[in-house]
């Protein structure tokens, strides 16, 4: 126990002493969770342009009534499409006959053509209520009864999670929350525990009677503590200053983003005796932390291969992620969420065991 | 006197290289034993063996009359290791401390302690410095000051003087003899000849077999040469 402290005690020493990666650990996240914040903000009202050539008035008007939308009238479709084909508008409304259109998208940007495409089916729908209701408010009055209100449908909107502005980054951070706390730990305690493999250190260690679990607890507890310090100001920055909402518990944030750092710290270690140097440990990244990241939940499940989805279920930072959105996003408590916690203690004390077992390799009691 | 170390038998081999083949070597207390061998000859697997960090693949290295690899006996150990294999960002006094703790040394003893071993290697005015900061000779030092820590009763020197400046090395050797008198054993691995003349006994190590075994005069005079080089250059002729 007292050998665990002082292991823990020195790795932490010397990573205060190491300014450079301290900023990476505590002001990376910062500076890219305000970029995302920054880019997805203004990204949540993307206007369109549409096209129209000899489209009725009643249509025309309609769309331009839609926010974010602008039409511009072309009189014939060549010129509309060069139009298109350089980028000025975005699809092309056609009318070709009675009650007959033809759309022609640009479809360079996915969020602009489906955007596009609501606009326009709505228009349609919206001005066949209205001929509707039209009809009705006449044949009521034929038939001498007061005409029913029928233009002030009134909807009230409610959220679950947030508010009206609430944006795409929202719903997204909880993810970003663990993974950085997985990258930068993974990271830093492989190539940590490299360094002292190449520079002899571990074998000097090792010449010492300190068991092999006692090194290997030294590293968890230096870095839990480091990954409470990242989680505080991870979470502290994202709550005060943009302002995301966070539904549940801030302690179950908290056990989930540290059990989340140990399995980390756990596959780093055991991955940096893979490694012969630093820039090895570099190379893991596309192997180990991208995946982590694809598989986060950033893109939806439901949208993958059913192999796919199985990848996905051997990763520990899937886990961490639906734990933290539930927690994050629906208020969740520990008994919606105990049984990623239960997958994540799991990994845990399978590669922890694995690198008290692996550190047979340079000692063989 | 007592046996501290016994390897009887032992082999050793990384993949298809035999490095050593059929070692016996034995130390006992209040002993300096030079093991001498040319780069490359195995004089670090042989510690190693010792150490019971590589586990020998036949025959059996003895510790205080134990078996290694055996855990526990490391403490009673001083090692220094032949790369210096310090934390460079820490401070020496940090490092020593580290160092003393994973040994095992009592907590109340620590401070005395490590302003002993470092002025034993004159680093005294220094411990509060970072290691990034200091010399090779100095780092060299250091290690060794960490090998003394808690005044052990076995010391294993993996080439402790190289890159040592003349004047510290005769002081490092210096208290290498007086360590011995007080009932030390020492086990020193070195390449530089005319260290071989400071020791009790000389072990040769070569096409990894232990050659020669004597002291250092007594080699001399049965090789017929006046000095421990030329026993190592007529033992390396012969072996070939
Ligand atoms: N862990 C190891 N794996 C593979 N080969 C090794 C290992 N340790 C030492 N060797 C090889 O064994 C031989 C003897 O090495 P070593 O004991 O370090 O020699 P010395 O200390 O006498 O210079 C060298 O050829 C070295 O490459
Ligand atoms: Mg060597």
């Amino acid at each position: 126990m007292t050998r665990t402290l002082a292991i823990a005690k020195r790795i932490l020493m010397e990573l205060m002493r190491d300014k450079r990666t301290l900023a990476m650990m505590f002001l990376a996240p910062v500076l890219i969770l305000t970029l995302l914040n920054y880019v997805f903000t203004l990204n949540t009202t993307p206007s369109v342009e549409i096209g129209t050539v000899r489209v009725e008035q009643v249509v025309t008007d309609s769309l331009k009534d839609t926010s974010h939308v602008h039409t511009k009238s072309y009189d014939s479709e060549d010129k509309a499409k060069s139009a298109l084909k350089d980028k000025d508008i975005d699809a092309i409304l056609t009318q070709t006959g009675t009650n007959q259109y033809q759309i022609r998208y640009g479809n360079t940007d996915a969020s602009k053509t489906s955007m596009a495409r609501q606009v326009i089916n709505a228009t349609f729908s919206k001005n066949k209520v209205e001929a509707m209701a039209k009809q009705n408010v006449v044949l009521a009055t034929q038939a001498g009864q007061q005409p029913a209100a029928t233009s002030s449908v009134s909807i009230s909107e409610k959220y679950n999670y947030g508010d009206k502005n609430t944006t795409f980054f929202d719903t997204i951070m909880p993810i970003f929350m663990g993974f950085f706390v997985f990258m930068f730990v993974f990271l830093i305690s492989g190539i940590s525990l490299l360094k002292e493999r190449t520079t002899g250190t571990l074998s000097r260690l090792l010449a010492t009677p300190v068991r092999r679990s006692e090194i290997v607890y030294g590293y968890m507890l230096s870095y839990a503590l480091v990954a409470i310090l990242q989680t505080a100001v991870i979470v502290s920055f994202t709550i005060t200053l943009l302002h995301v909402e966070v539904l549940g518990s801030i302690s179950l944030l908290f056990l989930i983003n540290i059990l989340l750092a140990m399995v980390a710290l756990a596959l780093g270690l055991l991955v940096s005796t893979l490694a012969a140097s630093e820039f090895q440990m570099i190379q893991f990244i596309p192997i180990v932390v991208v995946p982590q990241m694809i598989f986060s939940g950033i893109i939806p499940f439901d949208s993958m291969a059913s192999w796919a989805q199985a990848i996905g279920d051997i990763l520990p930072m899937k886990y961490a992620a639906d734990a933290m959105n539930a927690v994050v996003l629906q208020g969740q408590g520990f008994s919606t969420i105990w049984g990623q916690i239960v997958a994540l203690l799991i990994f845990l004390v399978v590669l922890t065991g694995a690198n008290i077992f692996g550190l047979r390799r340079y000692r063989k009691v | 006197m007592e046996k501290v170390i016994s390897l009887e038998k032992v082999a050793k081999s990384f993949g298809n290289l035999k490095v050593l083949k059929d070692v016996d070597l034995s130390l006992e207390t209040g002993e300096i034993l030079g093991l001498l061998g040319p780069s490359g000859a195995g004089k670090s697997t042989v510690i190693n063996v010792t150490l019971g960090v590589e586990k020998a693949d036949a025959g059996t290295a003895y510790v205080f009359g134990e078996a290694m690899p055996k855990r526990e006996l490391l403490g009673k150990i001083g090692y220094m290791a032949q790369s210096d294999a310090l934390y460079e960002a820490l401070t020496a006094r940090a490092n020593l401390k580290f160092f003393a703790e994973m040994r095992g040394i009592d907590k109340k003893d620590l401070d005395a302690e490590i302003d002993r071993v470092a002025g034993v290697v004159s680093l005294g005015d220094f411990l509060d410095q970072a290691v990034s900061g200091f010399s090779g000779g100095m780092k060299r030092r250091l290690s060794l000051a960490i090998a003394l820590l808690g005044d052990p009763k076995l010391l294993v020197l993996d080439e402790p003087t190289v890159g040592i400046d003349p004047a510290l090395r005769r002081q490092i050797w210096a208290e290498l003899h007086k360590m011995k008198k007080q009932g030390h054993a020492i086990l020193v691995t070195t390449h530089v000849m005319d260290e071989a003349e400071l020791v009790d006994r000389v072990a040769l190590l070569m096409g990894g077999r232990v050659i020669a075994n004597d002291g250092p005069k007594q080699l001399e005079e049965q090789y017929g040469v006046p000095s421990i080089e030329d026993v190592f250059l007529k033992a390396e002729e012969e072996t070939e």
